[in-house]
């Protein structure tokens, strides 16, 4: 997928939800959503169960309109946490332009955020792309919760973010932190461009 | 139209829904006609767009006096227009135009569907910016959703800057608020004019209608507060804008930069089948290079290869195709091929160099055509013309051709002049004469191989039901002997037995010397065997050389096959290469054991196969073998 089509001035950037189950991916789309105006965003597609856990994965399109002549538009996908869809996660990941990471912040969650860490990186390689290059964000959702519950930001970044990427604490429910992470994503996704990665 | 004087960068409020178009005005108004041209600026009316104007008028004048600038509405512009048009002056006002150093159009969105000025605004954009002059345009939506209009005017409408006002943002209502408030020397109550900038103005103008109707409150008495607005609704609404914001700037710094100027006009050369590589390294610098003219130049350059490459097939169709006019920076080259095609003496094919006489040996069966050839070589032109040589395919006569072509080459002709070889196989003769009548350029091809001091043709027996390839040969022919230069030929059979040839041309033929080369007899094949194995590396035993001279072949070719062979079988096996061996694979019978040897069909084995089995005998265990056939 082409980032920048400059013969049709086009921008298109896919950017893919990613984290365990129950981290709050789709809640983040789900504010994104509502706070978007009605002519800008298309529908949201979201296959959910009963229980409104992502079955396969929600897609949210943005149409940012015209920027500097360019028509920019912003395809925003969930992939769904638990463990065995592991296919459909590979699947999303496809063509990615930049990735946030959604993960739990409560304490009893860590080793399942690390193991979906891990599970990024080995999907991204299998992708053949080089995880150190792809734009990433990492969200520490459920920041809310009473904090005998959560771990900090601090503690979470020292025990995910070894990289060094931007984090953000979020309320994905609330609203705090949602555009904070689309926009730092945002950000990385276009200034690759100016880089010369240009794909 | 006056603009207002008021209207300045410094009573500009600048904030996240006017910063680009701000910045971009300001860059415009420092250096008119450099950088963003045309400045095209949208958005709702009431967002400041005619301020902006008046600042750059205000700010180009006050840094150079002598600059004429126009501000109008396209309503007036078109007026004039027309006017001009009606009185026979259009040219007369076309020049006006172009002395205008910064046109100011103000309200563009009103050239929906007025076609017929539209063209001519089309032409007047395009005058005025081949001379540099600045075009600041403004309208409620962008070119591309104004109705109606022409797409060469909407492209150019945005091919400088495009840019968008959008609605200010809460700090920048607030700083509106306070500056209208200290212009008109009156003051509210703490946190009055906060409250009021919480509500969503579309424009500015609005916010202007509020504080008024505040003030007229204020001076009644009455109001304190204007009405709360909600706070989740204020949110709801700047959270996105914000982003939008944001993202529009991060956008025109990644994207809308020098760089996506150069990588746009890159896409658009690429997809004309130009060579980029230029405009690529421009992109690999550190800082912003002169883009204009950079693009400028390259256009310039590209125009200037298109033209080479017509001037070029007209000369010769095939010429056009060539990859030197798709590349700017093989310039001088493409310089260099039109001025050859155009003077015509692009030289004929010069013989291979790889075909030498010394690796041409001789036997019983060619000693005549080698003794001829060295004749022809001793006195070109004289004894021998034409000399034909005719035998079967790989028997070395198209290697004696190229190596009387390279000797002829190399001995300077009586005078010291060099002496001019045309060494061509005759189908691609045949070619270049087809394309010459199809490009009307047959002068040219018969300029090309006339003045040839040697004509020699390889498989000349392709010219058999030619008859215009014929004719031109004949012309050709009797030229060169008439003028006593040498003719070499050669032919896979007699001229006799060469069909459809004209009598006359056959006559010619057989005029020299006809000559013919056999496949090579014993010793000759002997000495071919040394020379191949040799130059494959290899020992050349004379007892293994006897052996592999033994049967007979058709050419030189078929040896050089059977060492390659050969070689390849003895490496395969690791073993050097011996009589044995040789006996093995080309099936000939072992005289030592007496036994007649299976038959079979040389060069029906080959390499690998034997490879595969030797390495199955090596294997270490059987039970190793077992489990690998079971795989």
């Amino acid at each position: 997928m082409s980032l920048v089509n400059y013969a049709t001035r086009e921008i298109t950037c896919k950017i893919v939800y990613y984290g365990p189950g129950r981290s709050g991916k789709t809640t983040n789309l789900h504010y994104i959503y509502g706070q978007v105006p009605g002519d800008r965003k298309g529908q949201m597609v979201s296959l959910a169960t009963q229980t409104d856990r992502t079955l396969f994965f929600d897609f949210l399109p943005i149409d940012l309109g015209t920027i500097s002549g360019f028509s920019t538009r912003f395809q925003l996908y969930t992939v769904p946490g638990q463990i065995y869809y592991a296919t459909t996660r590979k699947l999303v990941l496809q063509g990615a332009d930049g990735v946030v990471f959604v993960a739990d912040s409560q304490s009893r969650q860590l080793q399942e955020n690390i193991e979906s860490f891990q599970d990024l990186h080995s999907n991204l390689a299998e992708h053949g792309v080089d995880a150190r290059a792809v734009p990433l964000v990492i969200q520490y959702n459920k920041q809310d919760l009473p904090a005998d519950m959560v771990m900090g930001v601090s503690d979470l970044d020292e025990q995910l973010n070894f990289r060094g990427v931007p984090s953000f604490g979020a309320d994905a429910l609330h609203g705090p932190g949602v555009f904070e992470t689309l926009r730092a994503i945002s950000e990385l996704v276009l200034r690759r461009l100016s880089s010369g990665g240009n794909r | 139209m006056r603009l207002d004087p008021r209207f300045t960068f410094d009573t500009l409020m600048v904030g996240g829904g006017n910063r680009l178009a701000v910045a971009a005005a300001r860059a415009v108004a420092e250096s008119p006609g450099t950088v963003y041209n045309p400045l095209f600026v949208y958005g709702t009316t009431g967002l400041g767009k005619t301020h902006l104007m008046g600042a750059i008028a205000g700010l180009a004048t006050s840094l150079q006096p002598d600059i004429e600038v126009e501000y109008l509405s396209l309503d007036e512009f078109m007026a004039q227009m027309h006017a001009a048009i009606s009185a026979g002056q259009l040219d007369a006002f076309a020049r006006k135009c172009e002395r205008i150093g910064l046109l100011l159009l103000d309200d563009v969105q009103f050239l929906a569907g007025r076609r017929e000025t539209q063209g001519e605004l089309l032409r007047l954009f395009e005058r005025m910016q081949t001379q540099g002059r600045q075009i600041v345009l403004t309208s409620d939506r962008p070119p591309s959703e104004i109705d109606d209009v022409d797409d060469r005017l909407v492209s150019r409408l945005s091919g400088g800057l495009l840019v968008d006002v959008t609605a200010p943002d809460f700090e920048t209502r607030v700083a509106i608020l306070r500056s209208l408030c200290a212009e008109r020397k009156i003051s509210f109550k703490d946190g009055m004019l906060e409250e009021l900038a919480r509500f969503e103005f579309a424009n500015v103008r609005e916010l202007q209608g509020a504080l008024n109707r505040l003030m007229a409150h204020q001076a009644m008495g009455l109001a304190d507060a204007p009405p709360r607005p909600s706070q989740e609704l204020r949110r709801a609404a700047t959270e996105f804008e914000s982003f939008l914001t944001d993202i529009a700037s991060a956008v025109q710094e990644h994207v809308a930069s020098w760089q996506t100027r150069i990588r746009e006009r890159m896409a658009y050369w690429a997809g004309e089948g130009y060579r980029t590589g230029v405009l690529q390294r421009a992109l690999d610098l550190p800082k912003e290079p002169d883009v204009d003219g950079l693009l400028a130049t390259f256009a310039a350059a590209v125009e200037h290869l298109k033209r080479l490459e017509r001037s070029a097939s007209a000369v010769d169709e095939r010429l056009g195709a060539d990859p030197v006019f798709r590349d700017p920076e093989r310039m001088s080259e493409a310089e260099d091929l039109v001025e050859r095609a155009l003077s015509g003496d692009t030289p004929p094919p010069l013989p291979i160099i790889t075909f030498q006489r010394e690796g041409f040996d001789v036997g019983a069966s060619n000693q005549l055509a080698a003794h001829a050839a060295d004749a022809v070589v001793q006195d070109p032109g004289g004894k021998y013309n034409p000399l034909l040589v005719h035998g079967p395919s790989g028997v070395g006569k198209t290697h004696l051709l190229h190596a009387i072509g390279n000797v002829l080459a190399d001995t300077p002709m009586p005078g010291g002049k060099a002496r001019i070889v045309g060494c061509v196989h005759a189908q691609k003769f045949i070619d270049e004469l087809i394309a010459a009548i199809q490009g009307g350029t047959i002068d040219r091809w018969r300029r090309r191989y006339g003045h040839v001091d040697a004509l020699l043709v390889d498989d000349v027996q392709f010219v058999a039901g030619k008859e215009r390839t014929q004719e031109e040969f004949f012309a050709l022919f009797n030229t060169i002997v008439g003028e006593g230069r040498q003719i070499v030929l050669t032919s896979d059979r007699t001229p006799a037995e060469i069909p459809d040839l004209e009598a006359r041309l056959r006559s010619r033929f057989e005029g020299g010397l006809v000559v013919a080369i056999q496949p090579p007899d014993r010793p000759l094949r002997e000495r071919l065997f040394a020379r191949f194995l040799e130059s494959a590396g290899r020992a050349a035993p004379p007892e293994l050389l006897s052996t592999l001279a033994e049967p007979s072949v058709q050419s030189v070719r078929e040896i050089i096959g059977m060492v390659n062979r050969l070689g390849a079988v003895a490496d395969a096996g690791g073993v050097p290469l011996t009589t044995q061996v040789a006996r093995a694979e080309l099936g000939m019978p072992t005289p030592l054991a007496g036994v007649p040897a299976v038959q079979r069909s040389r060069g029906t084995r080959d390499a690998s196969f034997l490879d595969a089995e030797k390495v199955v005998w090596e294997w270490p265990d059987v039970t190793a073998r077992i489990i690998e056939e079971f795989r």
